[in-house]
């Protein structure tokens, strides 16, 4: 169970939300840009800090004001970024194996990239690639290091109609398979509407 | 032309060497701390970083005798504690290099550091990198042309001093004679055809060093920003 309480003071407004997600469930935050969803994200990852609250998953403590936050890197976090932040200067197979720590990590990457359907891509750079296939790269990379939870940043919002529908489907599938909480972020409604098995409307920092 | 010693070019490419490799060392390592830390005092420290960039290098020259001359403090200090002479020696001379070559590595370092996209080292902390394997495997590859190309530049800069070189190491035929110093009193003595000849090697050895930066960044950055024929390659 992903349970968090985040205060934040941000220049224009105040972050105070309280999420939580059950394994296998897809909770979505829902608002316009700049009401602070991405910061959320930030925040969990541990790429930014709250002022104050918590942030549990399952036994872990992330993040406790009262104790040294746990770093970025020994969080089980999968980070699916708006612009998915693949490493330009690698090929598809080298981002996806990035986070692995087991020795046969040439062949679980391979079946990762099986498993997207990209594993014709494996030699090719980022750049050489589609909206669509970057996607599926970088959630391949952000579930390659097996997390306790994956967060997903405006995930379709670069796709076109195809490539929506097809990423909602791989969305969908990682939620029945992998039975981690999902947290996603979107600022459209059907998208929402379509995965969520809830909804947090966020304006201003806060839910509404 | 009399017969041509080859101490200046062996003595020009040794102190350019070693005060390229220290400038690349140290330049890199400020610029990695400036790029990204924002604190009290930091644009003063910076620009004065960037002060032998501007300033004419006799008075650097001048400066490092202020500091290195044997009976300043820390002059003094090297001779008594070390044995080290820094002036009229070819040490001076890679001090004079270092520090004239400096701004350039700084500079390229710092704008190479700061083209880095910083959510790139953010998705490798996501992904279980310690800071130092995301500074390995993506800053360093990421900013390694800028890098190379201080690199490069610096050397070319510390092959060429010669108004602080002169300052502080002086001309001492077979001691701090480098190639720079050889072409001017070869052309004070009137001996024109040595001047020439080491005008034509410093040419050539600058020539080459850009051409051989030119050509290793376009085969080197065209792999990962340059769409291969065809589109992207499938698996083999």
């Amino acid at each position: 169970m992903f349970d968090a309480h985040l205060i934040k003071d941000l220049p224009d407004f105040k972050i105070d939300v309280a999420i939580k997600a059950a394994k296998g469930e897809v909770s979505v935050l829902f608002g316009p840009s700049g009401s602070g969803k991405t910061t959320c994200l930030d925040m969990i990852a541990g790429l930014t800090l709250p002022n104050l609250g918590h942030i549990h998953m399952g036994e872990n403590t992330y993040f406790s004001s009262n104790q040294k936050p746990c770093p970025t890197e020994k969080r089980s976090v999968g980070y699916v970024m708006q612009d998915y932040a693949l490493f330009p200067h690698m090929t598809t197979e080298k981002n996806v194996q990035y986070g692995m720590k087991s020795a046969q990590k040439s062949e679980k990457a391979l079946a990762l990239l099986d498993q997207f359907g990209i594993s014709h891509l494996r030699n090719a750079y980022p750049h050489e690639m589609s909206g669509g296939e970057k996607q599926r790269t970088a959630i391949a990379r952000a579930l390659a290091t097996e997390p306790d939870i994956l967060l997903l940043d405006e995930p379709l919002s670069a796709l076109d109609d195809k490539a929506r529908h097809d990423a909602l489907t791989v969305i969908t599938d990682i939620q029945r398979n992998l039975n981690i909480p999902i947290i996603m972020v979107t600022h459209n409604w059907t998208e929402a509407e379509k995965v969520a098995t809830r909804i947090y409307k966020i304006e201003q920092g806060r839910f509404i | 032309m009399g017969e041509i010693s080859y101490g200046p070019l062996m003595l020009s490419i040794k102190v350019a060497a070693i005060a390229t490799i220290i400038v690349f060392l140290t330049g890199t390592f400020l610029a990695r701390i400036f790029a990204r830390k924002n604190f009290l005092g930091k644009t003063i420290i910076e620009a004065f970083f960037l002060l032998p960039l501007v300033l004419p290098p006799t008075v650097v020259g001048f400066g490092l005798l202020i500091l290195f001359g044997k009976d300043q403090f820390l002059g003094k200090w090297l001779y008594d504690y070390a044995h080290l002479q820094i002036v009229f020696s070819w040490i001076g001379a890679v001090i004079a290099s270092t520090v004239v070559a400096f701004p350039l590595m700084y500079q390229s370092a710092s704008a190479a550091f700061k083209q880095v996209d910083g959510k790139l080292e953010a998705a490798a902390h996501t992904l279980g990198a310690s800071k130092w394997r995301v500074f390995r495997t993506i800053t360093l590859p990421l900013a390694w042309p800028g890098l190379l190309a201080g690199f490069v530049l610096t050397f070319a800069r510390a092959l060429g001093e010669f108004g602080s070189t002169l300052m502080i190491a002086g001309y001492i035929p077979g001691r701090t004679d480098t190639i720079p110093m050889a072409i001017y009193f070869a052309v004070e003595a009137g001996d024109m055809q040595t001047a020439t000849f080491w005008v034509i090697i410093i040419v050539a050895l600058g020539f080459s060093t850009i051409l051989w930066l030119s050509w290793w960044s376009n085969q080197n950055l065209r792999r990962f920003t340059v769409k291969r024929k065809g589109g992207a390659p499938r698996n083999v």
